[in-house]
Order: C-alpha cells, then sequence, then structure tokens
C-alpha cells in the first residue's frame, strides 16, 4: 500500500484509520496495466458501467411499480405514460439489459480469443460465468414483470424446464411458483428476486475484480507482464480511455433508447398477460436464444432418457461446461494470435453460436431443426473435442520475449 | 510508479498548457452532462401527470345546515367545509384585533362568510384537528382542537393558543354555483 | 479492423435473429406508407391526430376501447380543455359511492381514462358475437409491423374470397390478419366522417389517420423522445470527441 501520501492532515487522518485512499491509490491509479490492451479490453468497463445504468434506473422504476397481476401491467404504462421522464427511465432499464448482454458477450469472446481464462486467471474466469449466470436469472425475472404476455408464457416455460427432473421436477416447478400456475405468488417472487440479484452480481463483481488486481489484465499477446517497462499505471491511461469508451457506448446505447426503443422487445409484451391463450411464437429474449436452440435440438427419447431431460441437461451443461474451459484447452498459448489453427476454430465458434441463437429465435421447423442439431452437437465438440485435441496437434508461433519488446518493434 | 507517471507528461510546457485546458474542459463538460442526466431521476419522484391532473375537487355544498360541517378529500389531505353560524361569524370578526399568532382578518380568509373552507392539517406538526363532528371537543376558541400536541383554532380557523406556528391554510377554491364548490 | 468488422456484423446478426423472428406472422407483406414521426427527425402531425382521433371518437370507439389514455392527454392531438370536457363527458363512469353508500353513474371528467363502450370484456365479447374487440391503447406497438400493420389492415378487406380460404359465417376475409378470417367488418369508407378540418375523407386518407392517431395513442412520447435525443446526441458527439482528444494527448508520449 505504498504510494498514497498527502499534505492533507484530514484525509491522512481518515486514511490511517480506514485505508480508502490507499487502496484507491494503489488499485485505480498506480495499478500496473499491461501497455498494449487494446480496444476489446474496454468492455469489461463498459459492463460495469451498464451495470451502475440498471441499478440506478431499476431503483427508480421500482417507485412506480406495482407487482400484483391486476397492477403490474398497468403501472408499467403509467411510468410510460405520466410519470415525469419514466419513459425515459424504463426504456434504458428495457434496452439497457440488452446492452449489458452486448457488453458480456463482447467480453467473453475476448476472453476466448486471447485466450484469457488460463492459469494463472482460472478463477477469475469462474467468478466471470458466475456473474453471467446470475445476468441471465435477473434478466429473466425482470422480463416477467411487466407482466405483459412474453412476461406470462416466458415465466411459464422456463419455470417449467425445471419439471424435466425426474421425481422432484414437479415438485420444484410447484415451489417455484408458490401455487398450481404461474400467478400473482410468482410475479411477487419474482419481483423480490429481481431486486435482490442485482446487488449480488455487484458483489460478484468485487470478486471478479478483486480476482483481477490480484493476477492481472492479461494482454492481446497473451504473454505475462515482466518488468517496468511491459505496464502503465491504469490512471490516467485506461481512466481515459475507459472514459472515451463509454462515451463511443452512450451514442450506441441511446441510439436505441430515443429511435428504437423496442428493437429488441416482443410486440406481444404490450398485450396484458392471458393466462388462457399462448401466443402463437413465442420466444425468448435474444440472449438467451442459443441457449434456447439447444435445449429444442434434442426431439428424441434415447437410452430411456426423455427428450425434455436431455435438453434441459444439455442447455445447463452448455454453460457448466464453460467452467472446465481452462483444462479442456490444452495449449501452452495464450493468444490466439499465436494459434493460427485455434484462431480458424474461434471463429468457427463464434458463427455457430450466431447461427444457434438464429436458430433458437425461429419456428421449430425444418431445416432449422437440423441446422440447430448440428450446431449443438459442434457447440460441445468445440469444448470437448476441438480445444483438447488443438493444443497437441498446433504448432503456435514464436511468441515475443516481452510486452515491451512486442511493442517497440511493431513502432520500429 | 512515479517515474512512468513523470514519462506520461509532455515535455514541453506549452503542450502541458494545451492538455491541461482539455483536461479542465472536458471535465466541466462531463460534470454538466453527468448532472443533467441525474435531473430525470429526480423528476420522476415528482408528481405524475396523472397525479397533476386529480388536483381538483367539487363540493356539493346544498345539503350542508348552518353550524355543520363536512370533510372531503383534496389531494390526499382532508378539507374541512363549514356552514358558520351568524354566532361564529361574529366571533371570528370580532377577534380580528385581538392578539393573534398568525395576523389575518376572517375577511382575508373566506370568499363568502358562510363557507369557511380550510385544509385540515395542524400546521403543528401534521395531524388532524377535531371540530367537525358536533361531538369533537372545539377547543377554546370554538373552532378546532389538535390533539396530537394541544393547539386550538378558532371559528376562522386561526391559531390561538398551542404550538402550532400557523393559521390552517386556506385552499384554492371557486364558487362553480351557489351549491357547489370546486377545490383546488 | 477486420476483427472489428467481422464483430460488428456478428452483434448485427444477433440482432437481426431477434428482429427477424418477429417478422412471421400471417398474410401478405405489409403496405409501408411512410408516416411523419418514422425516421431520425420524424414528428407527429398535430393536424392528423386530430383527423385520427375524430374517426377513432366516431367510428372505432364504438366496440374498442382506449384505457390506457386519459381525457387530459388529448390536448397532444390538439383539443381545446372545452372540447376534451365534451368528449370526457359524452360518456358516463361509476361514481365513488355517495354517503348513502350508493354507487351512481357520473359524466367522465377530463382525468379520466377513455371511457370503454362496454362495462366489461365479457359484455364486449357477448355484443359482439363472441369476439372481443382488443383494446387499442397499445396496438400500435402490440402488433408486429406496428403501425404498418394497422395501416394495411385496416385497406385489408377483401370482399371476394379468393379460391382456397373458407371463411367462417360472420367473419371477414382480410389479406393482412394472421389467419384471413377476422371478426370485425370492414370499417373505412370514403367520407366516413366529415373532418373538422376538411380534408377530404379518402379510405386512404381515414388509414392514414386512424394510424397516426393510434401510434400517438401507444407511444404518446415519441415527439419529447426524439427531440430528447437529439439533443443528448449532439451533447455526446461533442463530449466524446473531447475525450477522444484528451486521450490521445495522455497516450501521445507514451511509447
Amino acid at each position: 500500500m505504498s504510494g498514497f501520501q498527502t499534505n492533507n492532515k484530514v484525509i491522512s487522518w481518515l486514511d490511517q484509520r480506514l485505508p480508502i485512499f490507499s487502496m484507491m491509490q494503489h488499485s485505480a491509479i498506480d495499478y500496473p496495466t499491461p501497455r498494449n490492451l487494446n480496444y476489446w479490453w474496454n468492455f469489461g468497463s463498459l459492463a460495469a458501467f451498464v451495470l451502475v445504468v440498471m441499478l440506478l434506473t431499476g431503483i427508480f422504476l421500482v417507485m412506480n411499480y406495482s407487482s400484483h397481476t391486476s397492477l403490474a401491467f398497468d403501472s408499467v404504462e403509467r411510468i410510460m405514460r405520466d410519470v415525469n421522464y419514466g419513459w425515459l427511465i424504463r426504456y434504458l432499464h428495457m434496452n439497457g439489459a440488452s446492452m449489458f448482454f452486448i457488453m458480456v458477450y463482447i467480453h467473453m469472446f475476448r476472453n476466448l480469443y486471447y485466450g484469457s481464462y488460463k492459469a494463472p486467471r482460472e478463477v477469475l474466469w469462474w467468478v466471470g460465468i458466475l456473474i453471467y449466470l446470475a445476468m441471465m436469472a435477473t434478466g429473466f425475472l425482470g422480463y416477467v414483470l411487466p407482466w405483459g404476455q412474453m412476461s406470462f408464457w416466458g415465466a411459464t416455460v422456463i419455470t417449467n424446464l425445471f419439471s424435466a427432473f425426474p421425481v422432484v421436477g414437479q415438485h420444484i416447478v410447484t415451489l417455484l411458483w408458490g401455487g398450481f400456475s404461474v400467478d400473482n405468488p410468482t410475479l411477487n417472487r419474482f419481483f423480490s428476486l429481481h431486486y435482490l440479484l442485482p446487488f449480488v452480481i455487484v458483489g460478484l463483481v468485487v470478486v471478479h475484480v478483486w480476482a483481477l488486481h490480484t493476477v492481472k489484465s492479461n494482454n492481446p499477446l497473451g504473454v505475462e507482464m515482466k518488468g517496468e517497462a511491459d505496464s502503465i499505471p491504469f490512471h490516467p491511461y485506461y481512466t481515459i480511455k475507459d472514459l472515451f469508451g463509454i462515451g463511443v457506448f452512450l451514442i450506441f446505447f441511446l441510439g436505441f433508447v430515443f429511435w428504437a426503443p423496442n428493437f429488441f422487445g416482443e410486440p406481444d409484451n404490450y398485450i396484458p398477460a392471458n393466462p388462457m391463450v399462448t401466443p402463437p411464437h413465442i420466444v425468448p429474449e435474444w440472449y438467451y436464444l442459443p441457449f434456447y436452440a439447444i435445449l429444442r435440438s434434442f426431439t428424441l427419447d434415447l437410452f430411456g432418457i426423455p427428450a425434455k431431460l436431455q435438453g434441459v441437461v444439455a442447455m445447463f451443461s452448455a454453460i457448466i461446461i464453460l467452467f472446465f474451459l481452462p483444462w479442456l484447452d490444452t495449449s501452452k498459448v495464450r493468444s490466439a494470435k499465436f494459434r493460427p489453427l485455434y484462431r480458424q476454430f474461434f471463429w468457427l465458434f463464434l458463427i455457430d453460436c450466431l447461427v444457434l441463437g438464429y436458430v433458437g429465435g425461429k419456428p421449430a421447423e425444418e431445416p432449422l431443426v437440423t441446422i440447430g442439431q448440428l450446431c449443438t452437437a459442434y457447440y460441445f465438440a468445440h469444448f470437448l473435442i476441438i480445444m483438447p485435441l488443438l493444443g497437441k496437434l498446433e504448432k503456435p508461433k514464436a511468441l515475443p520475449a516481452s510486452i515491451a519488446a512486442a511493442v517497440l518493434k511493431e513502432k520500429a | 510508479m512515479a517515474d512512468s507517471a513523470t514519462h506520461a507528461q509532455p515535455s514541453s510546457t506549452d503542450g502541458q498548457t494545451r492538455r491541461d485546458f482539455l483536461l479542465y474542459a472536458t471535465t466541466a463538460v462531463g460534470a454538466a452532462g453527468t448532472a443533467a442526466a441525474l435531473w430525470p431521476f429526480v423528476h420522476s419522484m415528482n408528481p405524475a401527470a396523472d397525479t397533476l391532473a386529480m388536483s381538483t375537487t367539487d363540493v356539493d355544498l346544498a345539503a350542508i345546515q348552518p353550524g355543520q360541517a363536512i370533510t372531503v378529500v383534496w389531494q390526499g389531505k382532508p378539507v374541512f367545509v363549514r356552514r358558520r353560524t351568524e354566532e361564529e361569524i361574529a366571533a371570528a370578526t370580532k377577534d380580528d384585533a385581538a392578539d393573534l399568532r398568525d395576523k389575518a382578518t376572517d375577511a382575508s380568509r373566506v370568499q363568502k362568510p358562510e363557507w369557511l373552507i380550510l385544509i385540515g392539517v395542524c400546521t403543528h406538526l401534521g395531524c388532524v384537528p377535531l371540530g367537525q363532528k358536533a361531538a369533537d371537543p372545539k377547543g377554546d376558541f370554538g373552532g378546532w382542537f389538535c390533539p396530537c400536541h394541544g393547539s386550538h383554532y378558532d371559528t376562522s380557523g386561526r391559531i390561538r393558543k398551542g404550538p402550532a406556528p400557523l393559521n390552517l391554510p386556506v385552499p384554492k377554491y371557486t364558487f362553480t354555483s351557489d351549491t357547489t364548490v370546486r377545490i383546488g | 479492423m477486420r476483427k472489428l468488422i467481422l464483430s460488428a456484423i456478428a452483434a448485427v446478426g444477433l440482432m437481426a435473429s431477434s428482429g427477424a423472428a418477429m417478422a412471421s406472422g400471417g398474410g401478405e407483406p405489409l403496405m409501408k406508407p411512410g408516416f411523419s414521426w418514422e425516421g431520425f427527425f420524424g414528428r407527429y402531425d398535430q393536424a392528423q391526430l386530430k383527423r385520427g382521433f375524430e374517426i377513432f371518437n366516431g367510428v372505432c370507439s364504438n366496440c374498442h376501447g382506449l384505457r390506457l389514455v386519459a381525457y387530459r392527454n388529448l390536448a397532444a392531438v390538439g383539443l381545446t380543455e372545452d372540447e376534451i370536457k365534451a368528449v370526457a363527458s359524452a360518456r358516463e363512469i361509476a361514481d365513488t359511492p355517495n354517503d348513502e353508500g350508493e354507487v351512481r353513474m357520473r359524466p367522465g371528467r377530463p382525468s379520466d381514462k377513455y371511457i370503454g363502450p362496454f362495462p366489461n370484456d365479457k359484455a364486449a365479447a357477448f355484443a359482439n358475437g363472441g369476439a372481443l374487440p382488443p383494446d387499442l391503447s397499445l396496438m400500435a406497438k402490440a402488433r408486429v409491423g406496428g403501425p404498418n400493420y394497422i395501416y394495411s389492415l385496416m385497406q385489408g378487406f377483401v370482399e371476394e374470397v379468393p379460391e382456397g380460404h373458407t371463411i367462417p359465417e360472420g367473419k371477414y376475409f382480410n389479406k393482412y390478419f394472421p389467419g384471413n378470417a377476422i371478426s370485425m367488418p370492414p370499417q373505412l369508407m370514403e367520407d366516413l366522417v366529415s373532418y373538422s378540418d376538411g380534408t377530404k375523407a379518402t379510405v386512404e386518407q381515414e388509414a392514414a389517420d386512424i394510424t397516426a392517431f393510434l401510434n400517438w395513442a401507444a407511444e404518446p412520447e415519441l415527439d419529447a423522445r426524439k427531440s430528447l435525443g437529439l439533443k443528448v446526441m449532439i451533447f455526446l458527439v461533442v463530449f466524446t470527441a473531447m475525450l477522444y482528444a484528451l486521450k490521445r494527448q495522455i497516450w501521445k508520449n507514451l511509447h
């Protein structure tokens, strides 16, 4: 905790008792950061920024929201119509959810490309996956709150996933619902949990940053920082770079909020929930679509396991498998920059995920069902076959001696 | 870390000034933008359009006999509408000359002397004073008595005794006909 | 740079997949006449909103509700205070219980929400042969295609049912309605209403006007949203440019 000095007696007095200024100095100002981070490294701070926006808008939305089935829809419309700037706050929140996922997905794919999950950053990666899981839960819970048709039927379908588990399945579903269908008790507990989980995410983010500051940032070259020449202090270099990133991001984000606020939404959610009528084509929010496609890919009962259970297990496995990635990837080299084969498979995997997303958003018809099944197979093959084999088969390019050496060479 | 901070400094003092100016300008613009961005959140806590639209209440006066009072709801608060007797009016005007804590003539507090319309919220700490029903205690001055902390109001709703600092406020109202009044 | 472009395509692709999912429906591709409120600078045309309101109030509101729009909101459509009072008092709504505990009907007030034609959904369905006329407050947001859907549907009725379609008794053929069999009879015709501003009431004009009004009913904040958006964008572009300049200044001497 060196480096922090001040002549201000009050600050000094406080810092000796609660080293808040020393900590800031240590982890937000002096914090050594690789000098060669590119703009793909902006998306972590952008995700954190969106989290703050979501908390702020969410807290203000709650001031005017009623979590009762007979009031919820109209209370949201009252926010849109009567509350001062209610439309702005609600559209920020609605689109903010999509932005959060866009930022986090880019953050995750950046991680995959540059091998940031590898030792010693496995725990950092794990905490990241936990954040992602918490986000998915929060997003789902939040989507239910306006109590439109998609809210209701989304809640029904997703909670019914748990009925796939043998013996306990139906009991879990009844427990989740607090009744015999999605109804007022369900809405109330979803509201409660939707308010709780973001603070859990904040906690996880703190742990994520703690882990990051312990192992330090990876970088596009994937070689560790070795000396002073490889690093620069976080402030002012990355504070200004992150702020610039936020500026660009806000233009993108607010473009949707002001000009296409319902771009990511479904028209059906502007119809009040009706437990008697299912909309003809129900889809989850776009950020779940790849997993939704995996869920739907299992259509045959095999080895006595019902297709429904297979789908649910596969869907959860698709995320759980990410926890094992640091060991499934057997390569010694981190960055795809020096892994010519992996680089190709990275793009294939990205395309695979996009196709899965596309399939997930479409009705379950041929040829999309088959395409979805192939892509599901590839998704798992990428992790279980390609990643372990690539590390053995691929001949990586020569790594630079250090970050500084590479930067200077590039400059020359 | 100190050395890496120094080698980030531009070499010429001229550049230094330009960078400082840019830093201050950007900081100022950013601070202004952040402040502006917070306004919608603050303003969202102000009364919403539907709340504002409900800000008038029509009262039918036809059924109220002299000496009777009714309580109506306006903006979520009780409003006292009292049809005063001749004696009450006389007592109120007589006390115009008394030593009042919050000086106001009775005439300044009514549009028609017969009808006294007040916001029924004690100016001390917001309780609703007693005195609307025949059986209620009306305090030492025949008007209202606040049971919370013992404030006494007279037949013009003026504070006469107790901790309250001000008279019971008169809401904005208009007589839309001889027997109806619109409050707000 | 290649990576940047690729991932931009990826992001757009992901979004498009959710957008494309919405494009499925029934019937012909929708007409897209282009409306005044579309686009970056688009705004509502108040005269058009008022014409649309005249159709809604005179025709649609006999079967359809507009329960999320308050009479006071009609000021945005160009109605004066007295006109709003007149429109509001045309229908009655249950008052709060009086001193004797009786619930009487009273005329609507400007602060009331638009009073629907039927006391409840059951009554509405019963009066319409079992088909519930949907509330129109959010119609422009609650259907795939939004305003284009409304505009097309209003003009999509075909008297001669085309080959290969059977339309049940009491239903009508509409090119744009999912499944084609719609319970609402054709509504628009030449001179259905006589506009107070003297505009000639052709079927197309009527369709466009009612669409405009319903879009306003669904998105009354649109004008305020786009004008605030414009200011915010100007600020952000300037501020982001300053941040970029500062970033370059700070990083300049690094290497």
